[in-house]
């Protein structure tokens, strides 16, 4: 008796996504179903980027989008065809930290780090849309990003001092 | 998330053709609350159309009309210089909105239509008519702390979460609709439903029916405008109560008074009869307190959210105040 071959259902069906991530061009064959975090840690290998809430809540995801930060828990990763997307792990060129980076390591703005790689990201956007002045403002513009450990008084320093360095 | 159709429109009758193919199919433009409820198994489209890279985006001056795209992200209308100078509430109102990320990615098109929703809602194991229509709602007698006062039904007490379309209401926007007989305009107070026995019908849009744009008129009255958010906490929640309004001062009275609430009601509410209430009175503590007393007119409390009748009565004299100020 033949088998019958059922049609793959079109929600399961992959179809090519490229985009550039951290300055190269990467493709994927990607469901529909996939988010742009789960691409970037499951499928990228770039696990820096994390899932915390997976809801939108904690900014553990965020991720730069054409330089913008965004949540990478909320898109769905082939809504990004052909954007430039900026991980953690793209922040650092020629071996050298982003001045972020090494702002968060010399004012200990971490302690479990988890929330780091989503608050560095966030920061870095956040200090070049240029509009923070006060440590209040600081605070207000970064309220997407959530640590459980409580850093937030040498975040917000960590910040202000990168921003100042210019 | 269930498994789902993916498809790239690329033009706004492509889009709009795709979504009527396929029953309860949804666009999709920045996804920030389409993906989450989809995650929580309370969205379940079988097709999502992509939306998102139509040139829908610009915020332009036509004659005495300020035209936003409906794709037009939420942190660019909270900066262009535009709406930051004609009316400032809808700048304040985006601003006290989700966080920096979120609206990065958001869209105006896409933050009118979030859903009107609670946390019986967003959790399937709890009956809700909106989710389920005609299964009941768990949060009549449940923990409805942050539920409705205005605009209830004994189906749905799920209060209308946004900012932006609080204070897109209290300056009489209109909402640009592409439908299968064209374009239309409606009023934005025209635009959302009372839930009464059917909440899980939530706007006038048809279907299939999609938001190009938000259109503002431009009044010196909407230019001296305010968003007051009052919340749990500083930053990144929703409203417990929030207040938009504008005034109009001449002579030394009211010449003219705007007042929608937020957080309070189940659409976004307008206050038109504390609007009359006040316009030609002598501004002041006493008459923002009479226009709040009637702002509040109907206020049906449930068993943990009467707080909130006083605490917005408050917001409204506050928010008046404010504008006054700037108004004088």
């Amino acid at each position: 008796m033949p088998t019958t071959q059922r049609p793959a259902a079109p929600g399961r069906t992959p179809q090519i996504l490229t985009f550039t991530l951290n300055g190269r061009v990467a493709t994927f064959p990607v469901e529909p179903a996939v988010t742009l975090l789960d691409l970037l840690r499951e499928r990228a290998g770039l696990t820096g980027t994390k899932k915390g809430c997976d809801r939108g809540q904690c900014g553990a995801c965020t991720v730069l989008v054409n330089g913008r930060r965004t949540l990478s828990c909320l898109a769905l990763a082939l809504a990004h065809a052909g954007d430039e997307i900026t991980t953690i792990e793209g922040l650092a060129a020629d071996g050298k930290l982003h001045s972020v980076q090494r702002a968060f390591v010399e004012h200990d703005a971490f302690q479990c780090g988890f929330c780091t790689p989503g608050q560095i990201v966030s920061a870095v956007a956040l200090i070049a849309e240029g509009r923070v002045r006060t440590d209040d403002e600081i605070r207000e513009a970064m309220s997407g990003n959530i640590c459980r450990c409580g850093a937030y008084p040498n975040i917000v320093a960590a910040i202000a001092a990168a921003r100042d360095a210019g | 998330m269930r498994a789902f159709d993916f498809v790239v429109a690329d033009s706004a009758s492509a889009a709009r053709t795709l979504v009527r193919e396929v029953p309860g199919a949804r666009f999709y433009a920045g996804g920030t609350t389409l993906v989450d409820l989809m995650k929580a198994d309370v969205e379940r489209p079988a097709r999502v159309v992509d939306i998102s890279r139509l040139p829908l985006t610009a915020v332009e001056r036509r004659g005495d009309v300020v035209r936003i795209g409906a794709l037009a992200r939420n942190s660019d209308v909270a900066y262009a210089p535009l709406v930051v100078e004609h009316f400032p509430a809808v700048s304040q109102a985006l601003l006290s909105g989700a966080s920096g990320q979120i609206r990065n990615a958001a869209t105006i098109g896409g933050n009118l239509l979030q859903r009107t929703r609670c946390s019986y809602f967003r959790e399937t194991r709890w009956r809700c008519n909106k989710r389920e229509p005609g299964s009941g709602c768990d949060a009549l007698d449940g923990f409805n702390r942050g539920h409705a006062l205005l605009g209830t039904s004994e189906a749905c007490i799920a209060t209308y979460p946004g900012d932006l379309a609080v204070a897109l209401t209290a300056l009489e926007a209109h909402v640009v609709i592409e439908g299968d007989r064209g374009e239309r305009t409606i009023a934005l107070s025209e635009f959302y439903r009372l839930p009464g026995d059917r909440p899980e019908r939530e706007t006038s849009l048809a279907e299939g029916d999609l938001i190009t744009a938000v259109e503002l008129r431009v009044d010196p009255m909407y230019a001296r405008s305010h968003y007051l958010k009052v919340r749990d906490r500083a930053s990144y929640e929703f409203a417990l109560v929030s207040v938009a309004c504008a005034l109009r001062i001449d002579g030394g009275r009211v010449a003219g008074a705007r007042l929608a609430l937020g957080g309070v009601a189940t659409v976004p509410w307008r206050a038109r009869a504390a609007e009359e209430l006040l316009t030609g009175r002598e501004p002041g503590d006493a008459a923002y307190h009479d226009t709040a007393e009637r702002a509040l007119d109907g206020a049906r409390p449930r068993a943990h959210n009467a707080f909130k009748v006083e605490l917005a009565r408050r917001s409204i004299v506050r928010a008046l105040r404010t504008v006054a100020e700037g108004a004088a």
